[in-house]
């Protein structure tokens, strides 16, 4: 059978699945809707939160950014987990007591103010439809691959399934097809990494590879010490090597550990527990289910780069990488183990020239004076190819001779080489010729690259597009029931009946899918942008209003209100300096480059800062404007015991 | 709701309870994980120094047993002030 009849096959198999769990699991009521009817155990709404949590960029990209990053990435794995400490000691508990269906409801309600409840409502969409395109362009690209249509076709599909599901299932439906989407993502995630973890170290478990050793040499190196030394002798920074900015490391680590514990998709899972001590445990099991991936991704991506590395520079799965010829094109021609290669070329994933002509492909990093000249080079062979007929020609040309001698001037620099004393003209090369190698590959070639039957590869599609579409369901529930039960209800149209209201849910879910298909068909341009602005306004606004609204009786509706503004606009205004005005390329203000940074702190670094201000501004109005009333103070009384939960209020 | 003194008393020691967790959460991952590890460089796990392996590896493990050891604690705490569900 062919792989793409098995992807079809485990795809089709997977999505019958989730339907038949959404048609047994649709919601009757506005409570089921909104919060899955509070009786989700915490182990089952664990699992969902984890399914909900992990998207495209956990399940595809992460481990190929921590492959390519080495100890500088740790950022994700430390950030995307640790926010989940403060779910459970400082947020989930107290919203579960509180007992409603949303994050805006317990905004207006504490504060004592409509308004302040819209200004919640607006960053809730922000955030959440900023980060619902990353899920909708992740849907589109795996289908793309792995069932041979274009993106947009792909975007289409995904968009129709998720439609099914969420808009008749709504939290009830979501919950339990976000269960299933986590047994399929986690299988799919471990199966590849067990095997190659066997390949490189002989530990059966993954985690324990990435600290053991490295089998093929023998088992007396390290495999983390084989890695530095395959990399650094390919010119690379060494994996393991310290970070260069260890306060900016130190802020982005904070930013994504507020900023998730700051996510409304995810606060609003801990609503469907029946009580408080399930919500304090529930966020224990949702970061078991998580670290199931989050400990193996580390695995994954150190030893996916040792892979492709050995695979590009035979020599190196031994001894050095220079003590063998590097791969050739005739054998990635004819090797079918190999066949990996042209087929993600053809998804321009990966791409490789032979620049110097001698039939291998060296992989390599060059130095900076190298890069830089290449690239010179390159743009002036483009204005001399681009130029229309009546241009100067011999200026262009000589413009392109220059550029040529500058390379070649860089090129036989010795100070520019991989070996000591020697330039890479003496090694007979011309530049890296291993030009692309997408991080996403470093998952889902990950099976082909290691060798893994056709079945572990249809299993790796199947489970990209269950941690896509579990969190894209999740956020979408967010943005509807901000729009139906905030909007709608709480300001615009306060009377609606029940059925109404379960209705405007549906619509405004439905309204919600059209809008991301939309935006997700032409993404701004962005993608990892979008991340650092989802998670610093997350970071900048929703959790410091929550965190002031349980542990401070003090802080009033004005103090709420000019605390988050100012946390949106500060996070938005430094975030849009750097990468541009709604990510619009070009329209940034400042480069974005370490030196440029305000004290260093980078776009994605920010949301801790934006917090600061946001508490700071808070603290200050608070002290100037009048106490909240008796009936607020209650209510925070009232938050801070678990007795009474099991009582909850519907409205 | 349970009497204002009780309850005070339950919130003061729910207070304390967080104040401990929230140092071993920094402690584990920004201490051990980022600012540490020049210092520590020496010790090893395995084949990886106890930083690097602390920011992949360690710090989550030691998250995942802070939150059962803070909701066992807490359960504990709610019986103690008759406040629990």
């Amino acid at each position: 059978m062919d792989q793409f009849t098995l992807n079809l096959i485990v795809i089709g198999a997977s999505f019958a699945l989730y339907f038949a769990i959404a048609f047994w699991a649709r919601a009757a009521s506005t409570a089921e809707f909104y919060a899955a009817g509070q009786g989700v155990g915490p182990v089952v709404n664990g699992m969902a939160t984890a399914a909900d949590w992990m998207s495209a960029a956990s399940f595809i990209s992460m481990a190929g950014l921590i492959a390519f990053g080495g100890y500088n990435n740790s950022v994700f794995l430390m950030g995307w987990t640790g926010g989940y400490v403060l779910l459970a000691l400082l947020l989930a508990p107290y919203l579960r007591k509180f007992g409603k269906f949303t994050v805006p409801e317990f905004v207006g309600d504490r504060f004592y103010s409509t308004s302040a409840r819209m200004v919640a409502v607006v960053c809730l969409i922000v955030i959440s439809v900023t980060y619902v395109i990353g899920q909708m362009v992740g849907v589109g690209v795996t289908f793309a691959r792995f069932l041979e249509v274009s993106t947009t076709t792909g975007l289409l599909i995904g968009s129709a399934v998720v439609f099914a599901y969420a808009v008749f299932g709504g939290m009830k439906g979501i919950t339990y097809t976000q269960v299933a989407q986590y047994v399929v993502l986690i299988i799919a995630y471990t199966i590849p990494a067990i095997f190659i973890s066997l390949q490189l170290t002989g530990n059966f478990l993954p985690q324990l590879g990435l600290i053991g050793s490295y089998a093929p040499s023998g088992g007396d190196v390290a495999f983390l010490e084989k890695l530095d030394t395959v990399v650094t002798e390919l010119g690379f920074a060494a994996y393991t090597a310290d970070t260069t900015n260890m306060f900016n490391m130190f802020l982005v680590t904070m930013s994504l550990m507020i900023g998730t514990a700051g996510l409304p998709h995810v606060i609003i899972r801990f609503f469907t527990v029946p009580k408080v001590s399930d919500a304090r445990s529930s966020a224990g099991w949702a970061l078991v289910f998580i670290a199931l991936l989050y400990t193996v991704a580390p695995a994954v991506g150190s030893m996916a780069r040792l892979n492709i590395t050995t695979t590009f520079w035979p020599g190196a799965v031994t001894g050095s990488a220079f003590s063998a010829p590097a791969l050739s094109i005739e054998e990635i021609n004819t090797n079918p183990e190999l066949a990996w290669v042209a087929n993600w070329q053809k998804t321009g994933l990966l791409a490789f020239t032979d620049k110097n002509g001698d039939g291998l492909i060296q992989y390599f990093n060059e130095k900076k004076p190298v890069a830089d000249a290449g690239k010179a080079l390159a743009d002036a062979n483009k204005a001399l190819a681009e130029a229309p007929a009546d241009a100067d020609k011999a200026a262009l040309e000589a413009k392109v001779a220059e550029a040529q001698a500058a390379l070649d001037a860089a090129l036989a620099d010795p100070a520019n080489g991989l070996v000591e004393g020697q330039s890479l003209t003496d090694m007979g090369l011309k530049g890296n010729e291993l030009t692309t190698v997408n991080n996403d590959i470093m998952v889902l070639a990950n099976p082909e690259i290691a060798k893994l039957p056709g079945w572990v590869i249809a299993l790796v599609a199947a489970g990209g597009l269950a941690a896509a579409l579990s969190t894209a369901a999740g956020l979408l529930l967010a943005i509807s029931s901000a729009i139906s039960h905030d909007l709608i209800k709480g300001a615009l149209k306060p009377d609606i009946s029940e059925k109404g209201e379960l209705l405007a849910a549906r619509l405004s879910m439905a309204a919600a899918i059209v809008l991301a298909t939309w935006l997700g068909l032409d993404p701004p341009g962005f993608a990892a942008q979008v991340v650092a602005l989802a998670f610093g306004l997350a970071a900048a606004t929703i959790f410091p209003v929550l965190m002031m609204g349980i542990f401070s009786t003090r802080i009033t509706k004005e103090g709420a209100i000019l605390g988050m503004l100012v946390g949106l606009f500060s996070t938005a205004i430094y975030i849009f300096l750097y990468l541009g005005w709604f990510f619009i390329p070009g329209t940034n203000m400042l480069p974005n480059t370490p030196d440029a940074h305000f004290l260093g702190i980078s776009p994605a670094g920010f949301g801790p800062i934006g917090a600061l201000l946001n508490f700071a501004v808070a603290y200050i109005v608070s002290s100037m404007t009048k106490a909240p009333p008796q009936d607020v103070q209650d209510l925070i009384q009232s938050i801070r015991v678990p007795k009474g939960a099991g009582a909850a209020q519907a409205h | 709701m349970a009497d204002k003194t009780s309850s005070n008393a339950y919130w003061a020691a729910n207070i304390r309870v967080i104040v401990i967790s929230m140092v071993v959460w920094f402690a584990c991952s920004f201490g051990l994980g980022i600012l540490l590890r020049p210092a520590l460089s020496g010790i090893h796990i395995g084949g990886a120094d106890i930083g690097f392996w602390f920011a992949q590896n360690g710090a989550i493990y030691v998250f995942l047993v802070l939150i059962f050891a803070y909701a066992a604690k807490m359960n504990k705490l709610d019986k103690e002030h008759g406040v629990e569900e």
